[in-house]
Protein backbone atom coordinates (compact mmCIF):
# COMPACT_ATOMS: atom_id res chain seq x y z
CA UNK A 1 0.00 0.00 0.00
CA UNK A 2 1.53 3.30 -1.13
CA UNK A 3 -1.75 5.95 -0.58
CA UNK A 4 -3.65 6.08 2.75
CA UNK A 5 -7.05 8.21 2.95
CA UNK A 6 -7.47 11.48 4.74
CA UNK A 7 -10.63 13.59 5.13
CA UNK A 8 -10.35 17.09 5.91
CA UNK A 9 -12.74 19.49 6.54
CA UNK A 10 -11.56 22.83 5.47
CA UNK A 11 -12.00 26.48 6.85
CA UNK A 12 -15.01 26.66 5.34
CA UNK A 13 -16.03 23.68 6.27
CA UNK A 14 -16.30 21.89 3.11
CA UNK A 15 -15.12 18.16 3.61
CA UNK A 16 -12.72 17.05 1.27
CA UNK A 17 -11.40 12.81 0.93
CA UNK A 18 -7.59 12.89 -0.20
CA UNK A 19 -5.47 10.08 -1.22
CA UNK A 20 -2.01 10.57 0.35
CA UNK A 21 1.34 9.19 -0.25
CA UNK A 22 3.08 7.31 2.28
CA UNK A 23 6.63 7.16 0.41
CA UNK A 24 7.10 11.10 -0.45
CA UNK A 25 7.99 11.95 3.07
CA UNK A 26 5.17 14.25 2.97
CA UNK A 27 3.16 15.89 6.07
CA UNK A 28 -0.36 16.68 6.81
CA UNK A 29 0.42 20.46 5.88
CA UNK A 30 1.69 19.52 2.61
CA UNK A 31 -0.87 17.28 1.63
CA UNK A 32 -3.43 19.89 2.24
CA UNK A 33 -1.27 22.41 0.06
CA UNK A 34 -0.85 19.58 -2.41
CA UNK A 35 -5.12 19.32 -3.15
CA UNK A 36 -4.80 23.22 -2.61
CA UNK A 37 -7.71 22.66 0.37
CA UNK A 38 -6.69 26.35 1.70
CA UNK A 39 -5.72 29.05 -0.34
CA UNK A 40 -1.99 28.97 -0.74
CA UNK A 41 0.47 31.51 1.17
CA UNK A 42 -2.13 30.91 4.40
CA UNK A 43 -1.24 27.50 5.25
CA UNK A 44 2.51 26.28 5.97
CA UNK A 45 4.00 29.82 5.71
CA UNK A 46 7.24 28.42 8.03
CA UNK A 47 7.36 25.77 5.34
CA UNK A 48 7.09 23.35 8.34
CA UNK A 49 9.26 24.20 10.51
CA UNK A 50 7.00 24.41 13.51
CA UNK A 51 7.29 28.27 13.87
CA UNK A 52 3.96 29.22 12.73
CA UNK A 53 0.87 28.10 13.47
CA UNK A 54 -0.72 28.13 10.05
CA UNK A 55 -1.00 24.53 9.54
CA UNK A 56 -3.22 24.37 12.77
CA UNK A 57 -5.82 21.36 12.49
CA UNK A 58 -8.29 19.74 14.91
CA UNK A 59 -7.72 16.06 15.36
CA UNK A 60 -11.08 14.22 15.14
CA UNK A 61 -10.85 10.61 14.68
CA UNK A 62 -9.27 8.55 17.51
CA UNK A 63 -6.31 7.82 16.15
CA UNK A 64 -3.03 7.40 18.03
CA UNK A 65 -0.51 9.62 16.87
CA UNK A 66 2.66 10.54 17.95
CA UNK A 67 3.05 12.57 20.79
CA UNK A 68 4.38 16.39 19.82
CA UNK A 69 7.74 17.48 20.12
CA UNK A 70 8.90 20.23 22.48
CA UNK A 71 8.99 22.79 19.20
CA UNK A 72 5.69 21.79 18.42
CA UNK A 73 4.16 22.11 21.96
CA UNK A 74 5.60 25.57 22.31
CA UNK A 75 4.43 26.78 19.30
CA UNK A 76 1.00 25.26 19.97
CA UNK A 77 1.21 27.23 23.19
CA UNK A 78 0.96 30.72 21.15
CA UNK A 79 -0.94 29.92 18.70
CA UNK A 80 -4.61 30.71 18.88
CA UNK A 81 -8.38 28.87 18.38
CA UNK A 82 -6.13 25.82 20.17
CA UNK A 83 -7.89 23.36 21.35
CA UNK A 84 -7.34 20.18 23.40
CA UNK A 85 -7.08 18.53 20.04
CA UNK A 86 -5.11 20.82 18.46
CA UNK A 87 -1.52 19.56 16.34
CA UNK A 88 0.27 21.10 13.71
CA UNK A 89 0.17 19.76 10.08
CA UNK A 90 3.87 20.17 9.61
CA UNK A 91 4.58 18.28 12.52
CA UNK A 92 2.38 14.99 11.22
CA UNK A 93 4.13 12.72 8.86
CA UNK A 94 2.05 10.59 6.71
CA UNK A 95 2.32 7.15 7.51
CA UNK A 96 -0.08 4.22 7.43
CA UNK A 97 -1.19 4.75 11.14
CA UNK A 98 -2.52 7.81 9.86
CA UNK A 99 -4.93 6.00 7.31
CA UNK A 100 -8.69 7.30 7.55
CA UNK A 101 -8.10 10.25 10.08
CA UNK A 102 -10.30 12.68 10.23
CA UNK A 103 -9.16 16.69 10.82
CA UNK A 104 -10.54 20.02 10.27
CA UNK A 105 -8.35 22.89 9.54
CA UNK A 106 -7.88 25.82 12.40
CA UNK A 107 -9.31 28.80 11.41
CA UNK A 108 -6.74 31.50 9.95
CA UNK A 109 -5.04 34.03 12.50
CA UNK B 1 12.52 62.07 -1.10
CA UNK B 2 14.44 59.42 -1.59
CA UNK B 3 15.36 58.82 -5.02
CA UNK B 4 17.47 55.78 -6.77
CA UNK B 5 17.61 53.38 -9.52
CA UNK B 6 15.79 50.22 -8.82
CA UNK B 7 13.48 50.89 -5.49
CA UNK B 8 13.30 47.18 -4.15
CA UNK B 9 10.67 46.39 -1.51
CA UNK B 10 11.53 43.54 1.20
CA UNK B 11 15.05 43.29 2.46
CA UNK B 12 15.06 39.04 2.31
CA UNK B 13 17.47 37.31 0.73
CA UNK B 14 16.25 37.64 -2.78
CA UNK B 15 16.20 41.77 -2.20
CA UNK B 16 19.35 42.13 -0.90
CA UNK B 17 20.94 39.57 -4.05
CA UNK B 18 19.18 42.49 -6.33
CA UNK B 19 21.45 45.14 -5.12
CA UNK B 20 24.74 42.60 -6.05
CA UNK B 21 23.06 41.91 -9.74
CA UNK B 22 21.93 45.83 -9.72
CA UNK B 23 25.61 47.21 -8.56
CA UNK B 24 27.55 45.48 -11.41
CA UNK B 25 25.04 46.74 -13.54
CA UNK B 26 26.21 49.98 -12.21
CA UNK B 27 22.58 50.56 -10.74
CA UNK B 28 21.45 51.85 -7.17
CA UNK B 29 19.28 50.18 -5.16
CA UNK B 30 17.24 51.44 -2.09
CA UNK B 31 15.11 48.53 0.12
CA UNK B 32 12.09 49.09 2.36
CA UNK B 33 10.86 46.88 5.02
CA UNK B 34 8.78 46.50 6.97
CA UNK B 35 10.89 45.16 10.03
CA UNK B 36 13.33 46.79 11.89
CA UNK B 37 15.95 45.36 10.36
CA UNK B 38 17.51 42.94 7.02
CA UNK B 39 16.93 39.28 6.09
CA UNK B 40 13.13 38.84 5.94
CA UNK B 41 11.80 34.96 7.18
CA UNK B 42 16.00 34.22 8.19
CA UNK B 43 16.06 36.73 10.39
CA UNK B 44 12.72 36.84 11.73
CA UNK B 45 11.74 33.37 11.70
CA UNK B 46 14.70 31.02 11.48
CA UNK B 47 18.02 32.51 11.92
CA UNK B 48 19.85 29.80 13.58
CA UNK B 49 18.17 27.42 11.26
CA UNK B 50 20.34 25.44 8.69
CA UNK B 51 19.66 25.67 5.21
CA UNK B 52 21.30 22.77 2.94
CA UNK B 53 20.03 23.89 -0.86
CA UNK B 54 22.26 27.26 -1.53
CA UNK B 55 24.52 26.21 -4.17
CA UNK B 56 27.86 26.28 -3.09
CA UNK B 57 26.89 25.90 0.69
CA UNK B 58 26.71 22.65 2.39
CA UNK B 59 25.26 23.95 5.47
CA UNK B 60 24.76 27.40 6.34
CA UNK B 61 22.83 29.20 9.26
CA UNK B 62 19.48 31.44 8.04
CA UNK B 63 21.15 34.11 10.36
CA UNK B 64 24.76 33.48 8.63
CA UNK B 65 23.35 33.60 5.11
CA UNK B 66 21.79 37.15 5.71
CA UNK B 67 25.29 38.39 7.38
CA UNK B 68 27.16 36.87 3.94
CA UNK B 69 24.35 38.85 1.64
CA UNK B 70 25.06 42.11 3.34
CA UNK B 71 28.61 41.98 3.28
CA UNK B 72 28.62 41.38 -0.62
CA UNK B 73 26.12 44.23 -1.42
CA UNK B 74 28.03 46.23 1.13
CA UNK B 75 30.16 47.73 -2.07
CA UNK B 76 27.44 48.94 -4.14
CA UNK B 77 25.90 50.97 -0.57
CA UNK B 78 22.34 50.50 -0.61
CA UNK B 79 20.10 52.75 1.17
CA UNK B 80 17.55 51.33 3.64
CA UNK B 81 14.09 52.70 4.58
CA UNK B 82 13.51 49.91 7.78
CA UNK B 83 10.35 49.44 10.08
CA UNK B 84 8.58 51.65 7.32
CA UNK B 85 5.67 49.46 5.01
CA UNK B 86 5.42 50.22 1.45
CA UNK B 87 1.68 51.46 1.21
CA UNK B 88 1.04 53.15 -2.19
CA UNK B 89 1.89 53.17 -5.79
CA UNK B 90 1.86 56.27 -7.97
CA UNK B 91 3.41 56.67 -11.67
CA UNK B 92 4.27 60.08 -12.35
CA UNK B 93 4.21 62.01 -16.05
CA UNK B 94 7.50 61.20 -16.77
CA UNK B 95 7.39 57.74 -16.00
CA UNK B 96 8.32 57.26 -12.71
CA UNK B 97 7.05 55.81 -10.23
CA UNK B 98 7.20 57.30 -6.62
CA UNK B 99 5.89 54.49 -2.92
CA UNK B 100 4.83 56.11 0.18
CA UNK B 101 5.48 54.27 3.57
CA UNK B 102 2.85 54.21 5.77
CA UNK B 103 4.98 57.02 7.82
CA UNK B 104 5.01 59.00 4.83
CA UNK B 105 8.57 58.59 3.39
CA UNK B 106 8.53 59.09 -0.43
CA UNK B 107 11.17 57.12 -2.84
CA UNK B 108 11.55 57.89 -6.31
CA UNK B 109 12.50 55.26 -8.95
CA UNK B 110 12.39 54.42 -12.72
CA UNK B 111 12.06 50.61 -11.38
CA UNK B 112 10.43 48.77 -8.94
CA UNK B 113 11.12 45.16 -7.43
CA UNK B 114 8.50 44.07 -5.05
CA UNK B 115 10.82 41.17 -3.19
CA UNK B 116 8.02 41.40 -0.53
CA UNK B 117 8.51 37.33 0.70
CA UNK B 118 4.90 36.02 2.27
CA UNK B 119 4.34 40.16 2.60
CA UNK B 120 5.28 42.59 5.49
CA UNK B 121 5.35 40.88 8.88
CA UNK B 122 2.05 42.02 11.26
CA UNK B 123 1.82 41.11 15.03
CA UNK B 124 -0.88 38.68 15.55
CA UNK B 125 -3.66 40.01 17.75
CA UNK B 126 -5.27 37.83 20.37
CA UNK B 127 -8.90 37.16 19.59
CA UNK B 128 -10.55 39.58 22.79
CA UNK B 129 -13.25 41.19 22.74
CA UNK B 130 -13.04 44.97 22.42
CA UNK B 131 -9.03 44.65 22.09
CA UNK B 132 -9.50 47.28 19.16
CA UNK B 133 -11.02 49.88 21.26
CA UNK B 134 -8.08 49.97 23.43
CA UNK B 135 -5.30 49.83 20.92
CA UNK B 136 -2.81 52.60 21.40
CA UNK B 137 -4.79 53.60 24.56
CA UNK B 138 -2.90 51.01 26.82
CA UNK B 139 -2.84 48.08 24.24
CA UNK B 140 0.38 47.59 22.14
CA UNK B 141 1.69 44.81 20.41
CA UNK B 142 4.58 45.78 19.76
CA UNK B 143 7.19 47.83 22.22
CA UNK B 144 8.89 51.10 20.35
CA UNK B 145 9.54 53.03 23.37
CA UNK B 146 10.33 51.41 26.11
CA UNK B 147 10.63 54.68 28.07
CA UNK B 148 6.82 55.08 27.91
CA UNK B 149 6.16 52.57 30.45
CA UNK B 150 8.80 53.65 33.35
CA UNK B 151 6.47 53.85 36.29
CA UNK B 152 4.12 51.77 34.43
CA UNK B 153 1.77 49.06 35.75
CA UNK B 154 2.38 46.35 32.59
CA UNK B 155 1.18 43.17 31.52
CA UNK B 156 2.75 40.91 29.43
CA UNK B 157 1.43 37.69 27.21
CA UNK B 158 2.93 35.32 25.37
CA UNK B 159 5.50 32.65 25.65
CA UNK B 160 8.31 33.22 23.66
CA UNK B 161 11.35 34.93 23.19
CA UNK B 162 10.21 38.49 23.07
CA UNK B 163 7.25 38.14 25.67
CA UNK B 164 10.38 36.57 28.34
CA UNK B 165 12.80 39.59 27.05
CA UNK B 166 10.36 42.41 27.23
CA UNK B 167 9.30 41.72 30.36
CA UNK B 168 13.11 41.22 31.73
CA UNK B 169 13.98 44.49 30.53
CA UNK B 170 10.70 46.34 31.80
CA UNK B 171 11.22 44.72 34.99
CA UNK B 172 13.71 47.41 35.66
CA UNK B 173 12.10 50.45 35.05
CA UNK B 174 8.23 49.40 35.44
CA UNK B 175 6.41 49.97 38.75
CA UNK B 176 5.07 46.43 37.76
CA UNK B 177 5.47 43.48 35.42
CA UNK B 178 2.85 40.69 34.57
CA UNK B 179 3.22 38.01 32.83
CA UNK B 180 0.56 35.31 31.38
CA UNK B 181 0.92 32.41 29.51
CA UNK B 182 -1.14 29.80 28.72
CA UNK B 183 1.02 26.78 29.20
CA UNK B 184 3.79 26.42 32.29
CA UNK B 185 6.77 25.90 29.96
CA UNK B 186 8.18 28.80 28.07
CA UNK B 187 9.99 29.00 24.54
CA UNK B 188 12.70 30.82 24.70
CA UNK B 189 16.61 31.05 25.26
CA UNK B 190 17.72 29.42 28.30
CA UNK B 191 19.15 31.76 29.82
CA UNK B 192 16.03 34.57 29.01
CA UNK B 193 14.45 31.58 30.84
CA UNK B 194 16.31 31.38 33.91
CA UNK B 195 16.67 34.94 34.13
CA UNK B 196 12.70 35.14 34.27
CA UNK B 197 12.67 32.34 37.33
CA UNK B 198 15.52 34.48 39.24
CA UNK B 199 13.49 38.12 38.77
CA UNK B 200 9.99 35.99 39.71
CA UNK B 201 11.59 35.12 42.96
CA UNK B 202 13.12 38.57 43.61
CA UNK B 203 9.31 39.57 43.06
CA UNK B 204 9.96 41.77 40.03
CA UNK B 205 7.85 39.99 37.40
CA UNK B 206 4.83 38.24 38.46
CA UNK B 207 3.98 35.03 36.67
CA UNK B 208 0.55 33.70 35.71
CA UNK B 209 0.44 30.13 33.89
CA UNK B 210 -1.61 28.45 32.80
CA UNK B 211 -3.63 31.43 32.11
CA UNK B 212 -5.14 33.60 29.49
CA UNK B 213 -6.13 37.07 29.24
CA UNK B 214 -9.87 37.14 28.18
CA UNK B 215 -11.24 40.78 29.40
CA UNK B 216 -10.20 44.60 28.91
CA UNK B 217 -11.70 46.69 31.18
CA UNK B 218 -11.71 50.47 31.08
CA UNK B 219 -14.10 53.15 30.32
CA UNK B 220 -11.53 54.97 27.48
CA UNK B 221 -8.57 53.76 28.80
CA UNK B 222 -6.94 50.49 29.70
CA UNK B 223 -8.02 50.45 33.46
CA UNK B 224 -7.13 46.46 33.74
CA UNK B 225 -7.16 43.12 32.46
CA UNK B 226 -8.78 39.71 33.83
CA UNK B 227 -7.39 36.48 33.30
CA UNK B 228 -8.91 33.36 33.59
CA UNK B 229 -6.36 30.06 35.08
CA UNK B 230 -7.07 27.48 32.19
CA UNK B 231 -6.49 24.53 34.44
CA UNK B 232 -9.26 26.03 37.29
CA UNK B 233 -10.85 28.47 35.56
CA UNK B 234 -10.33 31.01 38.34
CA UNK B 235 -10.70 34.56 37.34
CA UNK B 236 -7.95 37.09 38.69
CA UNK B 237 -8.91 40.89 37.90
CA UNK B 238 -4.97 42.41 37.33
CA UNK B 239 -4.86 46.61 37.23
CA UNK B 240 -2.70 47.80 35.07
CA UNK B 241 -1.57 50.91 32.65
CA UNK B 242 -0.20 48.94 29.55
CA UNK B 243 -0.91 45.34 28.39
CA UNK B 244 1.65 43.99 25.48
CA UNK B 245 0.27 40.67 23.99
CA UNK B 246 3.54 39.90 22.41
CA UNK B 247 2.12 36.44 19.69
CA UNK B 248 4.57 36.80 17.10
CA UNK B 249 4.09 37.94 13.57
CA UNK B 250 2.67 36.61 10.77
CA UNK B 251 2.77 38.11 7.12
CA UNK B 252 0.14 39.60 5.24
CA UNK B 253 0.26 40.84 1.50
CA UNK B 254 -1.41 44.23 2.95
CA UNK B 255 -1.68 47.59 0.97
CA UNK B 256 0.26 45.49 -2.15
CA UNK B 257 -2.79 43.65 -3.23
CA UNK B 258 -4.56 47.50 -3.48
CA UNK B 259 -1.49 48.72 -6.33
CA UNK B 260 -4.18 46.98 -9.30
CA UNK B 261 -1.25 43.65 -9.73
CA UNK B 262 -2.35 40.75 -10.83
CA UNK B 263 -2.74 38.55 -7.83
CA UNK B 264 -3.26 34.62 -7.99
CA UNK B 265 -3.04 32.63 -4.22
CA UNK B 266 -1.70 35.67 -2.47
CA UNK B 267 0.95 35.95 -5.28
CA UNK B 268 2.06 38.44 -7.61
CA UNK B 269 1.46 36.99 -11.54
CA UNK B 270 4.54 37.80 -13.60
CA UNK B 271 6.50 36.55 -16.80
CA UNK B 272 8.99 34.06 -16.04
CA UNK B 273 9.29 33.24 -19.95
CA UNK B 274 11.62 37.15 -19.76
CA UNK B 275 12.22 39.35 -16.77
CA UNK B 276 9.87 38.61 -14.14
CA UNK B 277 7.65 41.87 -15.29
CA UNK B 278 4.11 42.56 -13.53
CA UNK B 279 1.15 43.64 -15.41
CA UNK B 280 2.61 47.05 -14.06
CA UNK B 281 5.51 47.29 -16.71
CA UNK B 282 8.49 48.81 -14.43
CA UNK B 283 7.35 47.17 -11.81
CA UNK B 284 8.98 43.57 -11.13
CA UNK B 285 7.95 40.97 -8.58
CA UNK B 286 11.19 38.33 -7.38
CA UNK B 287 11.28 36.11 -4.95
CA UNK B 288 8.80 34.21 -2.82
CA UNK B 289 6.12 36.88 -3.65
CA UNK B 290 5.68 36.45 -7.15
CA UNK B 291 3.79 33.32 -8.57
CA UNK B 292 3.87 31.57 -12.84
CA UNK B 293 3.82 28.39 -13.76
CA UNK B 294 5.90 26.02 -11.83
CA UNK B 295 6.98 28.76 -9.20
CA UNK B 296 9.02 27.08 -6.46
CA UNK B 297 9.07 29.19 -3.67
CA UNK B 298 13.09 29.01 -2.94
CA UNK B 299 15.95 30.84 -2.24
CA UNK B 300 18.04 30.06 -5.09
CA UNK B 301 15.15 30.66 -7.07
CA UNK B 302 14.85 34.11 -6.09
CA UNK B 303 18.49 34.48 -6.75
CA UNK B 304 17.87 33.75 -10.29
CA UNK B 305 14.73 36.21 -10.94
CA UNK B 306 16.85 38.35 -9.24
CA UNK B 307 19.53 38.72 -11.69
CA UNK B 308 17.07 38.73 -14.71
CA UNK B 309 15.18 41.25 -13.13
CA UNK B 310 18.04 43.36 -13.31
CA UNK B 311 19.20 43.54 -16.60
CA UNK B 312 15.56 43.90 -17.89
CA UNK B 313 15.61 46.70 -15.53
CA UNK B 314 19.13 48.15 -17.00
CA UNK B 315 17.22 48.62 -20.54
CA UNK B 316 14.46 50.22 -18.89
CA UNK B 317 16.74 52.62 -16.90
CA UNK B 318 19.26 52.89 -19.58
CA UNK B 319 17.08 52.19 -23.32
CA UNK B 320 20.06 53.30 -25.59
CA UNK B 321 23.00 52.12 -23.74
CA UNK B 322 24.58 48.90 -25.08
CA UNK B 323 25.92 46.40 -22.79
CA UNK B 324 26.68 42.61 -22.50
CA UNK B 325 26.79 40.58 -19.46
CA UNK B 326 29.94 40.66 -17.89
CA UNK B 327 31.41 37.86 -15.56
CA UNK B 328 32.86 38.89 -11.87
CA UNK B 329 36.04 36.47 -13.07
CA UNK B 330 36.55 39.24 -15.74
CA UNK B 331 35.46 42.46 -14.50
CA UNK B 332 35.61 41.87 -10.91
CA UNK B 333 33.80 43.67 -8.86
CA UNK B 334 33.73 48.00 -8.68
CA UNK B 335 31.97 49.54 -5.76
CA UNK B 336 30.13 52.93 -6.01
CA UNK B 337 32.59 53.00 -2.17
CA UNK B 338 35.30 52.79 -4.85
CA UNK B 339 36.35 49.58 -3.43
CA UNK B 340 37.55 47.51 -6.32
CA UNK B 341 37.93 43.39 -6.21
CA UNK B 342 39.47 41.30 -8.58
CA UNK B 343 41.44 38.41 -9.82
CA UNK B 344 44.87 38.42 -9.18
CA UNK B 345 46.63 38.47 -12.38
CA UNK B 346 48.52 35.65 -13.72
CA UNK B 347 51.87 35.55 -13.66
CA UNK B 348 53.17 34.51 -16.97
CA UNK B 349 57.54 33.58 -16.81
CA UNK B 350 59.40 31.77 -18.57
CA UNK B 351 60.75 28.89 -16.89
CA UNK B 352 64.62 28.67 -17.44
Amino acid sequence: MSDITLHITDRKGKQHTVQAPIDMNMNLMEIIRSYEIEIEGTIGICGGMAMCASCQCYIESDHSLQPPSDEEEAMLSEAFHLKENSRLGCQLHITEALDDLRVTVAPES
Amino acid sequence: MITTDILIIGAGPTGLFAVFEAGLLQLKCHLIDALGEAGGQCIELYPKKPIYDIPGFPEVLAGDLVGNLLQQIAPFQPGFTLGERAETLERTEDDFFIVTTNKGTKHKAKVVAIAGGLGSFEPRKPEIENIERFEDKGVAYLIKDPEQYRGKRVVIAGGGDSALDWSIFLAQIASEVHLVHRRNEFRGALDSVEKVIELKKAGKIKVYTPSEVNEIKGADTLEAIVLENVQTGLSTEISCDAFIPLFGLSPKLGPLSDWGLDIEKNAIKVDNTYDYQTNIKGVYAIGDVNTYPGKLKLILCGFHEATLMCQSAFQRIHPDKKHVMKYTTVGGVTGFDGSKKEAPKTVVKTLD
